[in-house]
């Protein structure tokens, strides 16, 4: 590094091995690094695979200790609690479908982490996250790293300027195989360990329970109907369902049945087949751009519903109250409430916003 | 300044060079079976027998109540199961505070499950049992009351003597986990009415992996483990030779001097408690006068005491919020919750504990990075700047 004094760098470490070798690439680049994980869900029961439990807690330390830096654990529980478990609880509760690791790295990760660091005299936040981050004609940009199969772009589209000034993804230039192979060359304990899936604080995925036993919720079980609103069953209660969901829906039909919509004011589940749970438009809201200031006028850009989907072309307007009119050029299969739209350039980030409507 | 500064003394500290010095035969040559009749195993018989004397001394104990355990934890286990198991014909009820280690205080909870009621006092706002709660809180089932000597995180002093002479009247056993006290405080069980009390070795520069139980003749206590007739059957498991001598040899040097250390430590405590609550919204938690001469523990207001170990820790200076056995939970301190702060102001606190190593030049370096450090947290602190 050019500077004397070696820059400082506070990198979130979940035991995992993307943030292992990121710590051990940014310890390889001369950063001073320092290791935390962010205690952010304590329960009894443990879940192996999902990125904060106590083992976790164990797994990381062992990293650090064998990278030989400094090493804490912080507590983030009341953070986490507020903007990310109780969002969730909230926006299922409404009838959609919400996104809380993007919640996590808004609130948690690049707002409490950083501040943390920021008062610690540190330089950067680092993750393990494949994304990466580049400074071009007075903007800083969030661009998708050498990994485009593990892109995590999607869910790091509302960092600001600010946050990204600070931020360093130590995996930006390497794949995941690269990462597994340095992990394996130094020995590190986690080089095995699979990539963590589900939502870390639900266990088995089965986001029922979890809301049934961490809200007010009383079980309200109501109609299954069609698009033209003939009852075709019943639910036990809406927050068990997604849109596009077609398992478990308990009805016989002679042709497969998805859910396309959600309706929490009657308290309904609608559900119909392949060709009706397509859609062209939808509206965005709470958005935040990266690589432009403001949109001004209409856009080509190529954009992501959905964390696992596959980007498609489309046009976006700006339309009042900062909301984004988006158009596909095809049909996309179940356009989700309360999950994001991404919108891309080729590798770059454009901005994003949370899905309010569809048409 | 690149030595580390040890401000940790509560949690643990260092083997002293005597200590080391008399433990090494039975790290090496010596390295009979207590057990064995031959001489090597008679070597170690021997150590043990004088490090059972030097405990029973140091306490003016008698050495047939002495049993050596593996831990400050473990013993308090061993006191509070096996005085419940063992008299639980008598009745099912124990008292205890809110503020004890979790050694007890989990171990209460473990025995509710089995039907055990467990009564936890309140402290008041210094952190002190009330003995009039104390005596409301009797029963006639009561078997055994359990409270801490000395608190480990905000170093208050209990009424040991009032509670041992309620105990006695009352015809309840009384435990008192001393492992913050030993070394602290000078204890003459003579003069207290004490039926059971916990130490550990580390806290008073003997090793880590040993600790004692006193149990008083005639209390009737149902064993932990089952084996062998070592500790009279008591408290089977090949003797930790080394352990045992290193801590009787720790626990005679630490009471030896006992008025002279109290007066070092007090100074130091004293210089350390005036000038941090110079730093403005600082506030000291336990009482000013009976507590542990080494102890002071602060709260910041609008700041978490992790980001201030953090940042002590940059400059290489040791210390603890709460205390060490639970700086892997979240949770604000039970003790701080029990003295009544608000959830805001436990998660800010900083526990410095003195030994006779420490000096006021090392205060003095802490005292010069502290200002700034608080500043800094507390110009990021969301709360602080609502509250300007």
């Amino acid at each position: 590094m050019d500077s004397n004094k070696k820059k400082k760098v506070m990198i979130g470490m979940s035991g995992g091995v993307d943030s292992s070798v990121a710590a051990y690439i940014l310890k390889q680049k001369g950063y001073d690094v320092t290791g935390v994980t962010m205690q952010i869900w304590q329960e009894d029961k443990e879940q192996e695979g999902s990125c904060c439990s106590l083992t976790a807690v164990e797994d990381a330390r062992r990293v650090a200790t064998k990278l030989d830096i400094p090493y804490y654990v912080i507590n983030f529980k009341k953070v986490f609690d507020e903007k990310v478990i109780q969002y969730f609880i909230k926006e299922y509760l409404a009838g959609r479908t919400p996104n809380p690791c993007i919640a996590c790295n808004r609130y948690v990760k690049f707002e409490e982490f950083l501040n943390k660091a920021i008062s610690m005299d540190m330089d950067y936040v680092a993750t393990g996250h494949y994304a990466k981050v580049d400074y071009k004609d007075g903007r800083y940009l969030l661009m998708k790293s050498a990994s485009k199969k593990k892109d995590q772009t999607y869910v790091l589209y509302n960092l600001t300027q600010e946050q990204l000034s600070k931020t360093l993804f130590p995996l930006e230039d390497i794949t995941k195989e690269e990462v597994r192979a340095i992990a394996k060359e130094l020995k590190l304990n986690v080089a095995s360990k699979p990539d963590s899936q589900e939502i870390c604080f639900v266990e088995d995925n089965n986001y029922g329970k979890f809301l049934e036993e961490n809200s007010t919720l009383k079980t309200k079980p109501g109609d299954i109907i069609d698009t033209k609103g003939k009852l075709l069953g019943r639910h036990n209660g809406i927050y068990n369902y997604t849109i596009g969901q077609r398992k478990g829906l308990s009805i016989s039909s002679n042709k497969p049945l998805f859910v396309i919509d959600i309706d929490p004011i009657n308290n309904q589940i609608v559900v119909g087949d392949d060709s009706e749970g397509f859609g062209k438009t939808l509206i965005a809201e709470d958005i935040n751009l990266i690589a432009i200031e403001k949109l001004t006028e209409e856009r080509r850009v190529s954009a992501k519903i959905r964390y696992a989907a596959q980007e498609s072309l489309a046009l976006i307007k700006p339309l009042e109250d900062d909301k984004i009119l988006v158009k596909f050029d095809t049909p996309q299969r179940a356009i989700t409430p309360g999950q994001a739209v991404v919108f891309y350039d080729g590798d770059i980030v454009l901005g994003g916003g949370t899905i309010v409507k569809k048409d | 300044m690149e030595k580390i500064v040890f401000f940790d003394n509560s949690a643990t500290t260092p083997i002293s060079e005597k200590v080391l010095e008399a433990m090494m035969p039975y790290l090496t040559s010596s390295y009979g079976n207590a057990s064995s009749i031959y001489s090597l195993g008679r070597d170690s018989r021997k150590a043990i027998d004088k490090a059972r004397d030097q405990v029973a001394k140091a306490l003016n104990g008698d050495s047939k109540e002495i049993y050596f355990t593996n831990s400050g934890t473990e013993s308090d286990n061993w006191a509070i199961k096996g005085v419940a198991y063992a008299n639980k014909d008598k009745g099912k009820h124990i008292i205890t505070s809110s503020i004890e280690h979790h050694a007890v205080l989990h171990t209460c909870k473990h025995l509710e499950k089995q039907g055990f009621e467990v009564t936890y006092l309140p402290v008041n706002k210094n952190g002190l049992v009330e003995i009039k709660d104390l005596i409301e809180a009797i029963r006639p089932d009561t078997i055994l009351i359990s409270i801490m000597y000395a608190n480990n995180e905000i170093g208050t002093v209990q009424p040991i003597e009032e509670i041992g002479e309620i105990a006695k009247e009352k015809n309840i056993y009384f435990h008192t986990d001393a492992v913050q006290a030993i070394g602290n405080i000078d204890i003459d069980l003579q003069k207290l009415n004490i039926d059971l009390l916990s130490l550990s070795g580390h806290k008073f520069n003997g090793p880590k992996g040993i600790g004692a139980l006193y149990i008083k003749n005639g209390t009737k206590v149902e064993n932990l483990l089952h084996g062998g007739s070592q500790e009279k059957g008591k408290r089977p498991s090949t003797e930790n030779v080394a352990g045992i001598v290193g801590l009787g040899k720790a626990i005679e040097l630490a009471t030896k001097d006992i008025a002279k250390k109290e007066k070092y430590l007090k100074n130091l405590r004293e210089y350390a408690i005036e000038n941090l609550l110079k730093i403005p919204h600082t506030i000291l938690n336990g009482d000013r006068e009976r507590r542990l001469p080494g102890n002071v523990n602060v709260c910041f207001e609008y700041i978490e005491g992790e980001s201030i170990l953090l940042m002590l820790d940059q400059h290489n200076i040791c210390a603890s919020s709460g205390s060490a056995c639970t700086s892997g939970s979240l949770d604000p301190s039970h003790v701080l919750l029990a003295i009544g702060l608000p959830h805001e102001i436990a998660h800010g606190s900083l526990r410095l504990t003195f030994s006779e190593r420490n000096t006021k030049e090392e205060i003095d370096y802490l005292l010069n990075l502290l200002p700034a450090i608080i500043q800094r947290l507390r110009d990021m602190s969301p709360l602080y700047n609502q509250a300007k």
